[in-house]
Order: C-alpha cells, then sequence, then structure tokens
C-alpha cells in the first residue's frame, strides 16, 4: 500500500501532462483525486504496518548491483508518521490554491512531482535512492516559486535552489566518503548505520551531512533562503516548503547523519545545540519586527523548526520523540498559516503590509479567516489542545535533561513566540477600527469551499493529535527501539 | 449509572457548549445562552447531587486513562475529588452559573453575544479542569487554557485598542508566570519521577529530603505561575487593565474564580511548598502582604468603580498568599471561598450600574443612585460590609483568621500582622469611599439622575449571591477544608477580632468625615504627592514599559538587523559577491573577439617557453 503514495503522485504528474492546456478545471481535480489516493494509501499503510520496533520491509530489488545500491523502501513510525504529514499537507496545499488559473496543468504537475519525491524520501532506506528522491522534490520547488511566486520570486527561488544544492552536495561527499570508509559496498541503511565508523572520520563526517541536511531545515545562520524562500512562493507552494520541505531536511539530519555517525553527533551536540536554541530565540526576535505578513510566519518556521534540531540534539527518547511529533506539528501548522496569509488573505487583498491590513477591517469582512487564523494562531502559540504543546513540550523536558541552560532559553523562545504572534493577530485581523479607513467589507470575496475544507482538515488534524498525542506517539516512540538506532543507542547513550 | 461518571460530565458539559455555539449557534443569541448556561447550572446541580449521595470523603478516582507515554514520562488524564476540589467545584458551577445569568441581561444587546458565551463556557471548563486535575502537566494544560480564554474574552471588544492591549498584557504576563510553572513542574518531574500530586505526596512523606537543596527553588518556580494567574506583585499590573472586558467577565474570571486558581493551586500543592528545608513560604508570604499593601493603597485613588474593585480584588488576592505563605492553607481557602461570593456581587453590583449609567465607569459621576436601584444599592453594600469584615457576615471571618495566622510564632510575624491590619484599615477607607461618592449625596451627571434599576435576569443573581455573602460564616466552609489542610490556629483570634472591627470603625469614621456629600476628592490636596503616586499606580507600568519592553524591543531591531545585514547581506551576499566578480572575471576573457584570442594566446605561448627555457 504504501509504495503506491509514491507511484500514484508520479502516475498523476503524467496524467497532467496528457490533459489540455486549457483545462485548469479538470487539472484542479486530477491533482485533488491523486493527492487524496495518496492520502488514503499513507493512511492506510500507517495502519497497516505494524512498523512497531523494527523496520517493516516495503520493497527491494536490486538496482546497481555493481555497486550494492537497491531500490528499497521500507518504513518505521517515524517514516509513517510522515508520510501521514505529507498526505494531509498535500491535499490541503491543492485545496488551498484551488484558484489557480495561470499554466494550472504545469502547476500542478510540478506540484505532484515534489509530492511524490517528498512521499520517496520518507520511504527510502538506500541512502542512494533517498538521495535522489531528495533531488526529485526540491527541482520542482525551483519552478514553483521561479513561475508562479510574487515579490522578487527569481531571487528567492534561486536563493532556495543554491542552498539546496550546497546542503545536497555536502551529503554527497559524506555519503561517498562513509561508502568508501566502510568498503561494505552496500548503501543499505540498516547495515551502514550498524557499520562503526572510526570516531575521527565520524567527527567530521557528521557535521557535513547533518549540516548539509539541516540547511533544508532552517538551521542558523544557513536559515535566510527560508524567509524569502516562503514570501516569493505561491501560497501551495510555501504551505509545501514549510509544511514538508523543511521536515526533509530534518529527517535526513536524524535518519541519516545522527544513525551513522553517532560519535561524530557526541561530540557536536553542544555546538548544534546552541545552534538549535539560538535558531528558536533568534527567528522568534526576528519575527517580531516584521512589517510582512509572510515574513512574520517565515521567521516563525525558522524558530518552530529550531525545536526540531534542539530536540534531535538532546538525544533522549522524550526530546527525539518530541522533535518528530514537531515535524508534523510544524507541518500542519506553519502549513494553515500560510494558507491563511497566502490564499485567505493576500489573495484578497493584495497586500502583506500589516500596516495595510491594519485598516481593512478584515474580521468583519472575511470572519471565517479570522477564525481561522486565530486557532492557528494559538497552535502556533503551543498552547494545550493542539499538536505543537505536547511536541514543545517534550523537546523542553528533553532539553532540560541534556542542556538545562538551552532548555531555558527554548522557553524565553515560546514567550517571545506568544509576544509575536499576538502583535500579528492584532494587526492582521483585529485592529481597531480607524476612523476613515478603507471598508473593504464588500469588495472582498468571501471563503470559499475549497479554502474551508483545506483550513478545517488542517486544524482538525492539530487538534485530534493535541488532545491525544498517543495517536502518533505509539508510532514514534517504538521505533526508537529499532535496529536502525543500536548504534545510536551504543554510540552516543541514547 | 455509575456515580464516578458524574465528575467526568460536569467537566466535560462546558466543553461540549462552547464546541456547541462555535459550530452550530453562532447566529443566534439566545439558543447560545441557554447552551452555555444550561451547561453550568446543570454542572452545579449534578455537583450538589454528588456530593449530597458521596459526601465529601475522598473518592478514590483517578488515572482514568494514559495521555502521554515516552519512555519515562507518563502522564495521566484523571479527576482528584477531595473537599478541597468538590468546594471549588460547588463555587465555579455556582458563582459561576450565576454570572452566566446575569450576562444574558447584561448582554442582550452586544451583537456578539454567542461568542461571549462560548468563550465564558470555555472558561468554565478550563477552570473546572484545573479544579479537579489530579497531576501537575494536566493541571498546567488547564492552566493555559484558562489562560487563553481571559485572553478571549478581555479582548472581547478588540476593536477597542485599550481592550486588545489589555488583553495582550494579561496573556504575556500570565505566560511568563507560567514559564516559571512549568520549569518548576520540569524540576519536580526530574525530582521525583512522578507528576501526580498524591504519587509525589506519598514519596515526600517517605523521603522528605527528597528535594534536597532544591527545595526553596521547586516552590518558588511553583509560585510563579500563582503571581501570574492570581496576579502578584510584581506580576500583578495585568489584572487592572482586564478590567476592559465585559463587567461579568471581570466579575468570573478576574474575581471570583481564575485569580483565585493560583492559591488554589498552592493550597494543592501546599505539601511541596512546606518541604523540609524550603524557605520558599516566606517569600511568598512576604509577596502576598507587599502586593496587599500596594493594591490597597492604589486602590484609594482610582475613580473607575470597576478598577477600585480590581485593586481590591490584587489586595484581597495577597492576603490569601500571605496566609498560603504563613502556612495556614485553611484560611487561604476560606477567604477565596467568601470572597468568590461577595467580590462576584461587588463586580456584578457595578456592572449593573454601569448599565443604568450607558456604561458610565466614574464614580465622580454617579451619586444618589441609593433610591434609584435600591436592589443594587443593598446587595451592594452588603458585600461591601462582607468585604470590610464587619460581623457576622462572611468577611469577617474568613478575614479574621488570615489575620489571626500572620501572628502565629511558628511562620508569622509582627510585621506580617500589621502588614494585616494596616491593609484592614485601608480596605475600609476605599470601599467606603466608593459607597459613599457612587450612593450617596447628589446626582453628579445627568445619566446618574435619571438611573433605573436593572432587570430581574441581572438583579436575581445579584439576591442569590448576597445570601452566601452575608451567611458564608455559618456553613462550616473552614471546617471542610481544614479536614483536608489542617485546622487554622486557634490562639490570636479574639486580638484579631477585636482589631479588625477596631479598624472597620475607625476607618469608616475617617472616609465619612472625608466624602459624606463630597462633590470632588479631597485627598490629592492633603497628601499631594502620595496622592498622586497611589493614582498612577505607583509608576509600574511606566517602568516595565521603559525596561522590559524597550530592552525586548531594542533586542529585536538587533535581531532584524543583524538577519538582513551580516546573514543575509554580509556572508551570502559576500559569497554571492565573490562568485559573481570571478564569473565576471572570466567573461571578460569570453569576449568572442578573435585578435583578444589570438593576443591571450600568443601571451600564453610566450609565458610558456619563458618558464620552460
Amino acid at each position: 500500500m504504501l509504495p503506491w503514495t509514491i507511484y500514484s503522485s508520479f502516475v498523476g504528474v503524467v496524467m497532467l501532462m496528457l490533459l489540455p492546456r486549457e483545462q485548469a478545471r479538470a487539472a484542479r481535480v486530477v491533482a485533488l483525486f491523486t493527492a487524496l489516493i495518496g492520502l488514503v494509501c499513507a493512511l492506510a499503510g500507517a495502519l497497516q504496518v505494524q512498523a512497531g520496533s523494527s523496520v517493516a520491509e516495503l520493497c527491494r530489488l536490486e538496482w546497481i548491483p555493481s555497486l550494492g545500491i537497491d531500490y528499497h523502501l521500507a518504513a518505521d513510525g517515524i517514516s509513517l508518521t510522515l508520510v501521514v504529514l505529507t498526505g494531509i499537507a498535500a491535499v490541503a496545499g491543492i485545496l488551498f490554491s484551488w484558484n489557480i488559473e495561470h499554466r494550472a496543468k504545469e502547476f500542478f504537475a510540478f506540484y505532484l512531482a515534489l509530492i511524490g519525491g517528498v512521499y520517496g524520501v520518507f520511504l527510502s532506506f538506500d541512502l542512494f535512492l533517498l538521495f535522489v528522491f531528495y533531488e526529485l522534490a526540491i527541482i520542482p520547488k525551483y519552478f514553483l516559486i521561479a513561475i508562479w511566486g510574487s515579490t522578487r520570486k527569481e531571487y528567492g527561488a534561486m536563493k532556495l535552489a543554491l542552498y539546496s544544492f550546497v546542503g545536497s552536495a555536502m551529503v554527497l561527499i559524506g555519503l561517498i566518503a562513509a561508502y568508501v570508509v566502510a568498503g561494505a559496498k552496500t548503501m543499505n541503511l540498516v547495515e551502514l548505520a550498524s557499520y562503526p565508523f572510526p570516531a575521527s572520520f565520524q567527527y567530521w563526517a557528521f557535521p557535513l551531512v547533518f549540516v548539509g541536511f539541516a540547511i533544508l531545515a532552517g538551521l542558523w545562520p544557513f536559515h535566510t533562503w527560508a524567509p524569502t524562500g516562503h514570501v516569493a512562493a505561491p501560497t501551495a507552494a510555501s504551505m509545501l516548503l514549510a509544511g514538508v520541505v523543511m521536515k526533509l531536511g530534518a529527517y535526513g539530519a536524524l535518519r541519516v547523519a545522527m544513525t551513522l555517525f553517532p560519535l561524530g553527533l557526541k561530540a557536536w551536540q553542544i555546538p548544534f545545540g546552541f545552534l538549535a536554541v539560538t535558531g528558536i530565540v533568534y527567528g522568534a526576535m526576528v519575527a517580531l519586527v516584521q512589517s510582512d505578513f509572510k515574513f512574520v510566519i517565515g521567521y516563525s518556521s525558522v524558530s518552530h523548526m529550531g525545536f526540531v534540531l534542539l530536540g534531535l540534539m538532546t538525544i533522549n527518547e522524550v526530546g527525539l520523540s518530541g522533535a518528530v511529533l514537531q515535524m508534523f506539528s510544524h507541518g500542519v501548522i506553519a502549513g494553515l498559516l500560510f494558507g491563511v496569509v497566502g490564499r485567505m488573505v493576500y489573495d484578497r487583498t493584495h497586500t502583506r503590509e500589516l500596516a495595510a491590513l491594519q485598516r481593512m477591517n478584515l474580521s468583519q469582512a472575511i470572519p471565517y479567516a479570522a477564525v481561522t487564523f486565530l486557532v492557528a494562531s494559538v497552535a502556533s502559540m503551543g498552547l494545550p489542545g493542539f499538536s505543537g504543546f505536547v511536541a514543545e513540550l517534550q523537546v523542553l523536558i528533553g532539553a532540560w535533561h541534556a542542556f538545562p541552560t538551552f532548555g531555558i532559553l527554548a522557553g524565553v523562545g515560546i514567550l517571545v513566540g506568544v509576544a509575536y504572534m499576538l502583535r500579528t493577530l492584532q494587526k492582521s485581523f483585529f485592529a481597531d477600527r480607524a476612523p476613515g479607513g478603507q471598508q473593504h467589507g464588500h469588495s472582498l470575496e468571501s471563503i470559499s469551499v475549497a479554502e474551508r475544507v483545506g483550513a478545517a482538515l488542517l486544524m482538525g488534524t492539530s487538534l485530534v493529535i493535541g488532545l491525544y498525542p498517543r495517536l502518533l506517539l505509539d508510532l514514534i516512540v517504538p521505533s526508537f527501539h529499532s535496529p536502525l538506532f543500536d548504534g545510536l543507542r551504543k554510540g552516543a547513550g541514547l | 449509572m455509575k456515580l464516578e461518571i458524574i465528575p467526568w460530565i460536569i467537566l466535560f458539559l462546558p466543553m461540549l457548549a462552547a464546541a456547541g455555539i462555535t459550530l452550530f449557534t453562532l447566529k443566534s443569541r439566545d439558543q447560545s445562552a441557554r447552551l452555555s448556561i444550561g451547561a453550568i447550572v446543570l454542572g452545579f446541580v449534578l455537583s450538589v447531587f454528588f456530593i449530597a449521595v458521596n459526601g465529601w470523603g475522598p473518592l478514590k478516582m483517578e488515572s482514568v486513562a494514559s495521555w502521554l507515554e515516552v519512555g519515562p514520562l507518563q502522564v495521566d488524564f484523571g479527576l482528584r475529588l477531595d473537599p478541597l476540589s468538590l468546594l471549588m467545584l460547588l463555587i465555579v458551577t455556582g458563582v459561576g452559573g450565576a454570572i452566566h445569568i446575569y450576562s444574558y441581561g447584561y448582554m442582550h444587546d452586544d451583537p456578539g453575544a454567542p461568542r461571549y458565551f462560548a468563550g465564558l463556557s470555555l472558561f468554565t471548563f478550563s477552570m473546572l479542569g484545573i479544579v479537579l486535575a489530579n497531576n501537575f502537566l494536566q493541571m498546567f494544560i488547564f492552566w493555559e487554557l484558562v489562560g487563553l480564554s481571559s485572553y478571549l474574552l478581555i479582548g472581547f471588544w478588540f476593536e477597542r485598542p485599550s481592550a486588545a492591549d489589555a488583553s495582550k498584557k494579561a496573556f504575556l504576563t500570565n505566560r511568563l508566570g507560567d514559564f516559571g510553572f512549568l520549569l518548576g513542574i520540569l524540576l519536580i518531574w526530574d525530582t521525583f519521577g512522578a507528576l501526580n500530586f498524591s504519587a509525589i505526596q506519598v514519596e515526600l512523606i517517605r523521603n522528605p529530603q527528597a528535594l534536597g537543596a532544591l527545595a526553596t527553588v521547586v516552590g518558588l518556580l511553583v509560585f510563579c505561575g500563582a503571581m501570574g494567574k492570581s496576579a502578584q506583585f510584581p506580576l500583578h499590573v495585568w489584572l487592572p487593565d482586564a478590567m476592559e472586558g465585559p463587567t461579568p467577565v471581570s466579575a468570573l474570571i478576574h474575581a471570583a474564580t481564575m485569580v483565585a486558581a493560583g492559591v488554589y493551586m498552592l493550597c494543592r500543592v501546599f505539601f511541596l511548598l512546606d518541604a523540609s528545608g524550603s524557605n520558599a513560604l516566606e517569600v511568598i508570604a512576604w509577596i502576598g502582604g507587599i502586593t496587599a499593601l500596594l493594591a490597597a493603597l492604589i486602590a484609594v485613588q482610582q475613580n473607575d468603580i470597576k478598577r477600585i474593585l480590581a485593586y481590591s480584588t490584587l489586595s484581597q488576592l495577597g492576603y490569601m498568599v500571605l496566609a498560603v505563605g504563613v502556612a495556614s492553607p485553611t484560611p487561604a481557602m476560606y477567604h477565596l471561598t467568601t470572597h468568590a461570593f461577595f467580590k462576584a456581587l461587588l463586580f456584578l453590583g457595578a456592572g449593573s450600574v454601569i448599565h443604568a449609567l450607558h456604561h458610565e465607569q466614574d464614580i465622580w459621576k454617579m451619586g444618589a443612585l441609593k433610591n434609584k436601584m435600591p436592589v443594587t444599592f443593598w446587595t451592594f453594600l452588603l458585600a461591601t460590609l462582607a468585604l470590610c469584615g464587619v460581623p457576622p457576615l462572611s468577611g469577617f471571618f474568613s478575614k479574621d483568621e488570615i489575620i489571626a495566622a500572620a501572628l502565629n510564632p511558628e511562620h508569622g510575624s509582627v510585621w506580617l500582622f500589621l502588614l494585616t491590619v494596616g491593609v484592614a484599615l485601608l480596605t475600609t477607607f476605599y470601599m467606603a469611599r466608593l459607597v459613599l461618592v457612587a450612593f450617596f449625596g447628589s446626582a453628579k451627571s445627568h445619566e446618574a439622575g435619571h438611573a433605573h434599576e436593572s432587570p430581574k435576569v441581572m438583579t436575581v443573581p445579584l439576591l442569590a449571591l448576597a445570601l452566601p455573602s452575608a451567611a458564608g460564616g455559618f456553613l462550616g466552609i473552614a471546617h471542610l477544608y481544614g479536614k483536608q489542610l489542617g485546622q487554622a490556629h486557634a490562639d490570636y483570634h479574639v486580638l484579631a477580632m477585636a482589631v479588625s472591627v477596631g479598624a472597620v470603625i475607625f476607618s469608616f469614621a475617617f472616609a465619612w468625615g472625608l466624602y459624606w456629600n463630597a462633590e470632588r476628592d479631597p485627598l490629592p490636596e492633603k497628601i499631594g504627592a502620595l496622592a498622586r503616586a497611589m493614582r498612577d499606580r505607583f509608576y509600574f507600568d511606566e517602568l516595565y514599559e521603559a525596561t522590559v519592553i524597550k530592552l525586548q524591543e531594542i533586542a529585536a531591531a538587533m535581531a532584524d538587523w543583524f538577519d538582513q545585514w551580516i546573514i543575509a547581506g554580509l556572508a551570502v551576499r559576500g559569497i554571492h559577491g565573490t562568485t559573481e566578480l570571478f564569473g565576471r572575471a572570466l567573461r571578460l576573457v569570453q569576449t568572442g573577439n578573435l585578435q583578444t584570442y589570438a593576443f591571450l594566446f600568443v601571451l600564453s605561448v610566450a609565458l610558456l617557453l619563458f618558464f620552460v627555457l
């Protein structure tokens, strides 16, 4: 069932290619249908595959035997969690881009190719295959931004592409080095993870691969692609960018860098923990003074992804599972926030300047958007009832054990997070009705059904996980007991 | 049906009401009100029924569902039922119910009424969650939800900038306190490996030194949470501003229940504050005392009827915290209970006045309301007397116990005792000023001259609250709390009574002299600068504005500057620039001009030859 998440996405791409050019509506329907199939496969897979504390094999074929490279798909609880996230984000993104008319068929083709690549990364247990899917996911990203984006789109797209490729190059060098050093002629993740790489090799290979991946997760100070990229991207693309693409980076950092090089991880734990916590506080601080609505959310993503990275650096069960839960949670909440900003607000008002929105009396004009943004803000601030609370709490607890100072600093980051969200909430939707201000109440088109469904899907997901986090945690937590993490347990004392 | 299910129903009814209103009845004021009021009144009835059948005795009923299970971190979702939580259950649903009904009248003409009732129900749910929680994390979860619903309700009229700012301030200040609380919880979990209250208590009895050197730190961090919610100095600044919310909200949340949550929490985990080796109680007592005095002083020079009551609330909360600090949780809870009755009554009375005067809140524009609004006046007067501690009203008994506790030699001191007496003097003074100016004398504005009594839906809750405000001292409340928290010290009661009654008489005479038939406040002329400082709230807001907020603004601006110019500018552009320069240099070579190529070719050959030969 699960591999079909990948295949169906690419089948969708082919079908879209075959569609006549003018059929924007048909393109949308095909895309939505494909994404729904992906989501159903992901959910069914998550229920069907009882990974428990092992890695469930899905498919393994020889690909390049002379190099020991296989077409090897498998899944554990971490993969399942992120595959489900991808399914949800994909459907929501399409619902939020229901108004795309300009070259709709190409838009959705790139979109589905991206999704297919992301599914592929999460299910690959062969490092070469993983890398191929990883690249496959990044390329459509560039076109989505460069063609359908706004505000300095070429700049944003180019910056994103350059950062991604630098990161990929670092990862590739690290992987080849690991392949050569291990000398076992295999790219199998589990086998490589059990190989005891010499400590002196790990000390430089770990930061290389970790940073290579973490660039895409918004690791400070390599985060600057994120805000500009988010702002330049069209709504659906920024939803995917924050929702799943940033998770590719965090996933790779955990799945590859940390499992392969536990000794290197141990040696670099404090420095990278420091970078992560810097990202949390710094992202929140910068978000506090942004005047562009989307930049606020962009920097908030940097801050929240800092929690993922900090959780990874705790190297304990509570922190690590918190990091994975935070990947899911941030994927849903950031998707929702970008959906509101990009589709519900910007597509209607054609401005993202908070100062301009302040005069538009938006809570009256588009009340559904106001409520959605209120809920999304509450979720983003990490209030209980929503997924972010549990995830960030776990990271805090984990960090408290590993490095109490960073734990406290991360808590300060949460406080600043409340400040910038409240500020934005007030300025964007709930500002005072300034006398003589524009009355946009009548001219704005009301929120469409597609947007409502998309928003409800994301809000509901965050709420359900927030109310009963064990739904996901029971998948995630046992994964850390699988053979894949043996090295991490022995080498870094997980 | 099993009896155990009833508390669960009581807890979740308001949540269902809130969800129902948000999803279905946002268009209908009446249906929303019915859902919200129905949920809480039914909750009250069920609470009474449950206690009648089950009694107050602790029912072993905890930990029914595992909520979180990550390795060593295990959190259950369960309810804890003992006299402490059952009595609070009655207060929240009872006082809350009266305020819900009153709200129906007060918010009758507001188009946002359904949203208002949804918020009120969400609040009730969160508050009941705090009351019934059986472990720290669950309490923290509802703790945060209470903060959220308070934010939504203070900012109910969000189109007023003052209301929006007040809600922001309340939320942020609360989160600041909660941050400390959370750190305390993390430390506790680290030490005990458990979060359940009774598990920790058992462990502490088994090993009194379990916390070791951290005992004081843990106690103070937990107290941070109470400092935020119960608005203790120096986090007290949010509560007066919170009066921007609708008046029934002020009554329910910012007088009777939410702000009491901090005190309730302190009593719930009193065993932890009192752990051996901990000096937390001493700090708590003084913070409470300072808050009580400071707020009472400020209240003397406020003119907004709701602000006077808000500072009075602060001051009374300080009393309760002080009581906890002198190791007397029973008097603290006792005063919390009676205060919930008469302070809710005072706020609702104030609301009735404000309603009648078309949203006029300045007491110097009221006057002569005694005969025009008889029900409001008499209930207000009764609540005032209860607050001042006039026997035999409820406040007299509970306040007396606190004053007596401050004298107990083990934890109290003469200084704390004098503080409580000073606060008692001030309390009678500012309340007498309020009543004399607002209800007696001549009508000082057009609205005051044409005021009418409020409708029945508003006056009946006033009467309902007047009953326990008056008779609260004879209901055996203290005895019930005492069963769980230990009886109050029996010494010094006579002295405390004498002092507090003396304070009332003295202060009232003084206020009578100044404010009987006064047209404006004579006090500023008499004490000058001090009166100004009191009126301006001792400049705490200005102080925070100039320090904390400025600092944070500067830090944020610096981070932004750094991001734009150093990281994106220098680092990224720098690399970009170098690459581009290199590219340009290479491009110069690619001119497409044959002569250039020829020249380069010859030059290279020449250089090559030069090196080779």
